[in-house]
C-alpha cells in the first residue's frame, strides 16, 4: 500500500504522480520500442492498428468522455482525415504537411458539426452526428474525381525525406509515437483549464455555465480538437489499409468506435487505448477459439457481433467504468491484500435522473 | 403531375412504416426515458418471427401476423423485465450504448437460427400484387394496406391511451413517475407494458414492410432512418412520430426522382438537420429550460 502525502498544490496536477507510476510506465515504453524485435510481423500489424484505434479512441475519449458530447458520426472525420491524406499524397505533398492538413480538415469538419450541436443536448445530438456521418459518407462517394467513389483509392508508402516507411515496423513506430505525442498532449490538457473546462460542462452545463464557462467555446473546442485527432488517426489508419473506399466508413464503424470507449472505459485514457486493445483482439480470439467450439457454433457468422454486443450490454450492466472500472478494482484489491470490502467501489444508488423538466 | 402524386403516395406508405418505427421509440422514451437503438433490429427480430409463423408454419397471413405479434409482445416485456430494468436511472449515453449491444446480439442471433440466417425472403400477404387505381393514379394494394393499417393502429392506440385504465396510467407514468406511483399505479409493469407495445407496433411494421421489401437481418437498419422521424416529431410526441416519419417517406422518394443520384439516401438526414437548426426540439417537442 502507498500512501502519498501532499505537500504542494503542484503535486495534485503533476503528470506523473509517484515514482510507481514512473517505473510501470517507463516499463511499458521500453516494452513497446523494444516491441518489434519480440513478436512476429502479424501481431506487429495488429499493435500498429491499436495504436490507430487508440488514437481514435483518445479523440473520442476527449469529446464523450471528457466533454459529455456523444457522437455516433465519428466514422465521417476517420474518412474526412484518410481521403485529405489520399488526396494529398497523390498531389505530392509531404507528409508532414499532409497528415497536419488531414487533421485540420478534419477539425474544420468538427467545428462545422459542433456548431449545431450547441444547441443540441442528449439524443438531439447523437442524430444529428449520426445525420453528419450519413451526409459525409455519400459526399464522399459521390466526389468522384477526388476520391474516384466506390471504386476507392490505393496509398503509396509514407516518406519522408527520403526515407520510406515500407516495413511493418517503421509505421509501427510512426503510429507509436503520434499515439503518445496526442496522449501526453491531452493529459497536459485537461490539467490546463480549458480540460477543466470540459470536465465541468461534462458534470453539469447549468453549473458550467454558472461558473464563467463559455458554453459555445469550449463545446466548439472539444468538438473540433476530437475531430482533429480523429482526422490524423484517420490518415495513419489509410496508410495502414493501403487501400481506402466511402464504405469503410460506414455507420458501423461509427457505433463500433463508441462501443470501443464505453467498453475501455468512459471518462479515461486508459479507457481508450484499453478499448482499443479489446476491439482488435476480440476477432483474433474469437476465431482462436472457434476451433475449439461445437462444429455448429463456431462456423456461424454472427457469433462475433453476438459476443461484441454481450458484452457491452455486461458491461453497462455490471461495470459501468468498463475495463478501465475492473481494473481498478483489482488493484485495489492487490494493493489492501487481505483488507479489500466489496464496498470501496459500491455504486451509489443512482435515481433516475430525468431529462424532462417537470 | 400524376406521376407526382404516384410518388407522394408510396412516399406516404414508406412513411407510414418509418412512422411506425418512430412510434415504437417515442412510446418508449416517454415512459422510461430510454432511447432504443435496438428498435430497428427489433421490427427485424418481428419479420422473421411472422416469417416463421406464415410461410414455415403455413399458417393463414392474419393468424400469422396476430401469433406473431402476441410473440414480439412477450419479447418486449422480457426484454425489459431481464434487461433494462435494471439500469433505470443510469445516464443516457449509458443506456444508449445498452441498446446498441441488444441490437447487435439481435442481429447476430438471428442469423444463427436454422432456416433465418442471412439469406433474404418475401411473406406473400394475400393482398399481394393487386393495384387499386384512383383517377390515374396506381398505387399497389401493399402501399394501401401499409397506409390503412396505419391509420387503423393509430386510432386503436389513441382510443387506448385515451380511454382505458392502462392507457391513462401510462399517460400518468410517463408524465411524472414517481406521483404515478403514489397514486397506486405499478410503474415498473406499466413499463414492461410499454415495451410490450412498443415491440409489438415495431412487429407489425415489419409485416407490413414484408411484402414491399424483403425479410432479412439487415432491414434493422431502416431503424437509422426511423430516427430522424421520431426527431423531426420531436422525441416524446406521439402524434411527432407519425408526422416525422410520414415527412421522411415523402421527402425521401420525391428527392429520390427528382434530385440527382445519391440525395435519396441522405434525404432524411439532411431535412433532420435543417429541422434541429432551426427548430432543437424537433417539430411537435416541448422547449423547457432545466432550473436548478
Amino acid at each position: 500500500m502507498r500512501f502519498i502525502f501532499r505537500t504542494s498544490y503542484d503535486q495534485d496536477i503533476r503528470l506523473i504522480q509517484h515514482g510507481g507510476q514512473a517505473f510501470w510506465y517507463g516499463l511499458l515504453v521500453v516494452a513497446l520500442v523494444a516491441a518489434p524485435a519480440l513478436v512476429s510481423e502479424y501481431y506487429l500489424s495488429q499493435f500498429t492498428f491499436v495504436c490507430i484505434y487508440a488514437l481514435i479512441g483518445v479523440g473520442l475519449m476527449l469529446l464523450t468522455g471528457y466533454t459529455g458530447q456523444v457522437s455516433l458520426g465519428h466514422a465521417a472525420f476517420l474518412a474526412v482525415g484518410a481521403y485529405t491524406e489520399a488526396a494529398l499524397q497523390a498531389q505530392g505533398v509531404p507528409f508532414g504537411v499532409s497528415i497536419i492538413a488531414a487533421g485540420v480538415l478534419a477539425g474544420l469538419a468538427g467545428i462545422v458539426i459542433g456548431l449545431p450541436a450547441l444547441r443540441l443536448t442528449g439524443i438531439y445530438l447523437v442524430i444529428a452526428t449520426i445525420a453528419f456521418g450519413f451526409i459525409v459518407q455519400e459526399v464522399v462517394t459521390r466526389w468522384e474525381s477526388v476520391t474516384r467513389g466506390n471504386s476507392g483509392l490505393a496509398l503509396k508508402s509514407i516518406s519522408v525525406a527520403g526515407f520510406t516507411f515500407d516495413e511493418e515496423w517503421k509505421l509501427y513506430y510512426l503510429a507509436l509515437f503520434i499515439l503518445a505525442l496526442v496522449i501526453v498532449g491531452i493529459l497536459n490538457l485537461l490539467r490546463a483549464p480549458t480540460g477543466r473546462a470540459f470536465v465541468a460542462i461534462r458534470d453539469s452545463e447549468v453549473s458550467a455555465q454558472s461558473m464563467g464557462i463559455n458554453l459555445a467555446r469550449y463545446k466548439t473546442v472539444a468538438f473540433a480538437l476530437s475531430a482533429a485527432i480523429t482526422g490524423v488517426a484517420g490518415a495513419l489508419y489509410a496508410h495502414k489499409l493501403v487501400f481506402i473506399s466511402p464504405e469503410q466508413f460506414n455507420i458501423l464503424l461509427s457505433i463500433e468506435l463508441a462501443m470501443m470507449i464505453f467498453i475501455g472505459g468512459v471518462g479515461s485514457l486508459h479507457g481508450a487505448v484499453y478499448g482499443a486493445i479489446f476491439i482488435i483482439a476480440l476477432p483474433q480470439v474469437i476465431s482462436v477459439t472457434k476451433d475449439y467450439l461445437p462444429a455448429g457454433v463456431g462456423h456461424l457468422t454472427g457469433l462475433e457481433p453476438v459476443v461484441f454486443g454481450l458484452i457491452m450490454v455486461l458491461i453497462i450492466l455490471f461495470e459501468p467504468m468498463g475495463i478501465y472500472g475492473r481494473w481498478l478494482k483489482v488493484r485495489h484489491y492487490l494493493q489492501t491484500f487481505p483488507l479489500y470490502k466489496k464496498d470501496s467501489f459500491r455504486r451509489q444508488k443512482t435515481f433516475m435522473k430525468s431529462d424532462r423538466l417537470r | 403531375m400524376i406521376q407526382f402524386f404516384q410518388l407522394v403516395v408510396s412516399g406516404i406508405a414508406m412513411g407510414c412504416v418509418l412512422g411506425l418505427i418512430a412510434l415504437g421509440f417515442t412510446l418508449i422514451y416517454k415512459a422510461t426515458e430510454t432511447v432504443n437503438f435496438a428498435q430497428g433490429d427489433v421490427m427485424m427480430l418481428g419479420g422473421f418471427v411472422a416469417l416463421t409463423t406464415i410461410v414455415l408454419f403455413g399458417w393463414p397471413f392474419w393468424l400469422g401476423v396476430i401469433a406473431a405479434l402476441l410473440a414480439m409482445a412477450v419479447f418486449g416485456a422480457t426484454l425489459d423485465r431481464v434487461v433494462l430494468r435494471r439500469v433505470l436511472g443510469q445516464p443516457q449515453f449509458a443506456m444508449v450504448m445498452l441498446t446498441v449491444g441488444i441490437g447487435f446480439m439481435l442481429r447476430g442471433l438471428v442469423s444463427m437460427v436454422p432456416q433465418w440466417g442471412t439469406e433474404t425472403y418475401t411473406i406473400k400477404a394475400p393482398y399481394s400484387g393487386e393495384v387499386l387505381r384512383l383517377g390515374g393514379i396506381a398505387a399497389s394494394a401493399e402501399h394501401m394496406m401499409v397506409i390503412v393499417m396505419t391509420l387503423v393502429l393509430c386510432s386503436v392506440l389513441y382510443v387506448f391511451f385515451r380511454y382505458t385504465r392502462v392507457g391513462v396510467a401510462m399517460q400518468a407514468t410517463s408524465q411524472n413517475q414517481l406521483a404515478a406511483y403514489y397514486m397506486g399505479i405499478p410503474v415498473a409493469r406499466v413499463n414492461s407494458i410499454v415495451w410490450a407495445i412498443s415491440a409489438a407496433v415495431a412487429g407489425f411494421a415489419a409485416v407490413l414492410l414484408a411484402p414491399i421489401t424483403f425479410v432479412h437481418t439487415n432491414m434493422g437498419f431502416i431503424g437509422l432512418k426511423a430516427f430522424p422521424a421520431a426527431v423531426i416529431g420531436g422525441f416524446g410526441s406521439v402524434p411527432g412520430a407519425i408526422v416525422g416519419g410520414l415527412v421522411i417517406g415523402v421527402v425521401e422518394s420525391l428527392a429520390g426522382f427528382y434530385l440527382p443520384e445519391g440525395f435519396k439516401d441522405i434525404a432524411p438526414y439532411i431535412v433532420v438537420l435543417v429541422v434541429l437548426m432551426v427548430r432543437p426540439q424537433g417539430l411537435f417537442g416541448e422547449r423547457l429550460r432545466k432550473k436548478v
